[in-house]
């Protein structure tokens, strides 16, 4: 039954109709590639006993004729979102045995709607990193091999590479993810799938475990363009539990793909093409542009001047956020704790257990850079340059109708690689950072491989709340680009 | 500005993270590095932009001031690692 788990997620759904299949043995299917696949380390923790409950219960609604919108369809959920009695841990040791009494927002939304869990896939420790090689929990090795390099072992991306990883293989048909600086839309470039981060306010942030709050933001990986939108309705909307979750109509998704982008004006942001990008990145963006004409769209050049501050503004408000968000891991609440006589003792000694590096250093960045004296100068100064980017891109918006960007500056690249300057890591977000700053929608398709036979995504930037032309302008892209590639 | 290794023991202490001499002198030149790194947003004139705290375009809501969770002490000790008669047990901190 290997089939089943290369089915769309739309595909399984006509099947489980149409009874060709149960979700039952749907789960099953994905229960045996999710074993075979542990090498990967993409998840934290499996939930087959789980998965087959949830499976069962949802064929009975289905015989009952009382179905959801996700109705059997076997997921892998970032563990970053809290489920109720199942571990969750942010990939961090210090909250190693964690287990929720409550469920996040978003996953009850998707259980409400029939969704079945295979389990809670791996990440950077929380979501803090682009490698997904910070995890306590090991690193997540992608399930792509470079031409003649069968023995490397790379990288899936990050934050959410556990996801990403899943879906790319074949072990879940969807998954959940969050990004707070492309933590979703790299990983999904690296792993030849599509993903789409909402606009900031469409997915409740209810019970997922906080990184840097005004940045954070669920979405969805999968497939295709068409099974992000299905996931993403089912998980969006308001929450009276999160007050910065928009009280605003959930469209159905789908039904902007409706392939047709004529007379659409689609903004190329001159200053995306950054000094010492590799030829194919800027090769794969021409083919886009190429696309979207033979579309019948325009494309325009827009300036987004403030473009090359993005990164560093991310990384005073990020760290800040963070240093006062982790606060709350001080072993006294859930979590490890390292004993102590002495309570401060206690406190520093249970977070250098902890924390791994990359969150130290975090930490470290957002203590500083809130300190007293400090404050002005950089916080202060980067919540004004992040106005500064915002504008920039209210002003291109006036010229079109989206954007139209590389999702990252390379493929996936080894383990180890990039890991020796902090910076060198960022880099990889200097795409999607800026769209992570200005709260906007942004989307990753696959789009071609590079000569190495990885796979490259291109960016597609949205307006606020209008995920729908982010997923229509995502759609021709993916039916021009013909993507079929799959990991070996 | 670059920061020096006492600076960056004080912002450990400052954030509640032990660190040992040897993971100092390994942290302290990253986090100086990152710190320069960002010093780049100075050159970016913001005289009269106000700063953004937020993207979001709405209102933040009001609720009445009414209890509508509560009555969980077992669910909210669950997970601590010490607890005691429904409360959370932290070492002694008055003599």
């Amino acid at each position: 039954m290997t089939e089943l788990t290369t089915l769309t997620i739309a595909q399984a759904l006509e099947g489980l109709k149409k009874k060709d299949f149960t979700s039952k043995e749907l789960t099953q299917a994905h229960i045996g590639a999710m074993e075979k696949a542990r090498p990967l380390n993409a998840f934290i923790v499996e939930t087959p006993e789980l998965a087959l409950k949830q499976a069962e219960e949802s064929d009975k609604r289905r015989a009952s004729g009382s179905e959801g919108a996700l109705e059997g369809i076997p997921l892998g959920i970032k563990d970053l979102f809290c489920t109720e009695g199942v571990q969750t841990t942010a990939a961090s040791h210090i909250l190693e045995g964690f287990i929720p009494q409550y469920e996040s927002t978003v996953t009850k939304k998707l259980f409400a709607d029939g969704a079945v869990m295979l389990g809670k896939t791996n990440l950077d420790e929380f979501a803090m990193g682009s490698s997904n090689t910070t995890s306590y929990y090991g690193n997540v090795i992608s399930p792509w091999k470079r031409k003649g390099q069968p023995n490397v072992q790379l990288v899936p991306g990050g934050s959410s590479g556990g996801s990403a990883a899943a879906v790319s293989a074949g072990l879940v048909m969807g998954a959940t993810g969050t990004d707070t600086g492309g933590s979703i839309r790299q990983p999904a470039s690296f792993c030849g799938i599509s993903g789409i981060k909402p606009t900031y306010g469409r997915c409740s942030r209810w019970g997922i475990v906080a990184f840097a709050s005004s940045l954070d933001q669920a979405g969805t990986f999968a497939r295709t363009v068409k099974d992000n939108a299905i996931l993403l309705r089912s998980m969006s909307g308001h929450d009276p539990k999160d007050s910065t979750s928009a009280k605003k109509e959930v469209p159905d998704f789908t039904k902007a793909l409706t392939g047709d982008i004529k007379g659409k004006t689609i903004g190329i942001p001159k200053e995306y093409r950054i000094d010492g990008m590799p030829g194919e990145i800027e090769k794969l963006w021409q083919q886009g542009i190429d696309w979207i004409h033979s579309a019948g769209a325009k494309t325009t050049e827009v300036s987004l001047p403030h473009t090359k501050y993005a990164l560093a503004t991310y990384y005073v408000i990020a760290p800040a956020e963070a240093s006062s968000n982790l606060a709350r891991y001080d072993g006294v609440r859930y979590g490890i704790r390292v004993p102590s006589e002495n309570l401060r003792e206690m406190y520093e000694q249970t977070r250098a257990e902890g924390f791994g590096d990359e969150v130290k250093r975090r930490i470290m960045i957002g203590t500083y850079v809130l300190s007293a004296g400090y404050y002005d100068a950089y916080y202060i100064k980067a919540q004004k340059v992040r106005r500064l980017i915002v504008q920039d891109f209210m002003n291109a918006y006036e010229k079109c109708d989206a954007l139209l960007t590389p999702t990252a500056p390379s493929a996936s690249f080894a383990i180890g690689e990039n890991q020796d300057d902090p910076i060198k890591m960022y880099l990889n977000d200097v795409f999607t950072v800026p769209a992570s700053l200005a709260g906007l929608p942004g989307m990753s398709v696959p789009a071609g491989l590079d000569a190495d036979g990885l796979p490259l995504g291109l960016q597609i930037i949205g307006r606020p709340w209008d995920e729908e032309m982010v997923f229509r302008v995502a759609g021709v892209i993916e039916s021009l680009a013909q993507f079929t590639h799959r990991p070996a | 500005m670059s920061l020096d290794k006492a600076t960056v023991k004080k912002v450990a202490a400052l954030a509640r993270l032990a660190m040992e001499d040897e993971e100092l002198t390994r942290m302290a030149p990253q986090v100086s590095g990152i710190i320069t790194w960002i010093e780049q947003l100075a050159e970016v004139n913001t005289d009269s932009v106000e700063p953004l705290s937020s993207v979001v375009d709405i209102p933040l809501p009001l609720r009445k001031d009414e209890i509508n969770d509560g009555n969980c002490a077992e669910k909210i000790l669950a997970n601590a690692p010490e607890a005691t008669q429904g409360y959370f047990v932290v070492p002694k901190i008055v003599e």
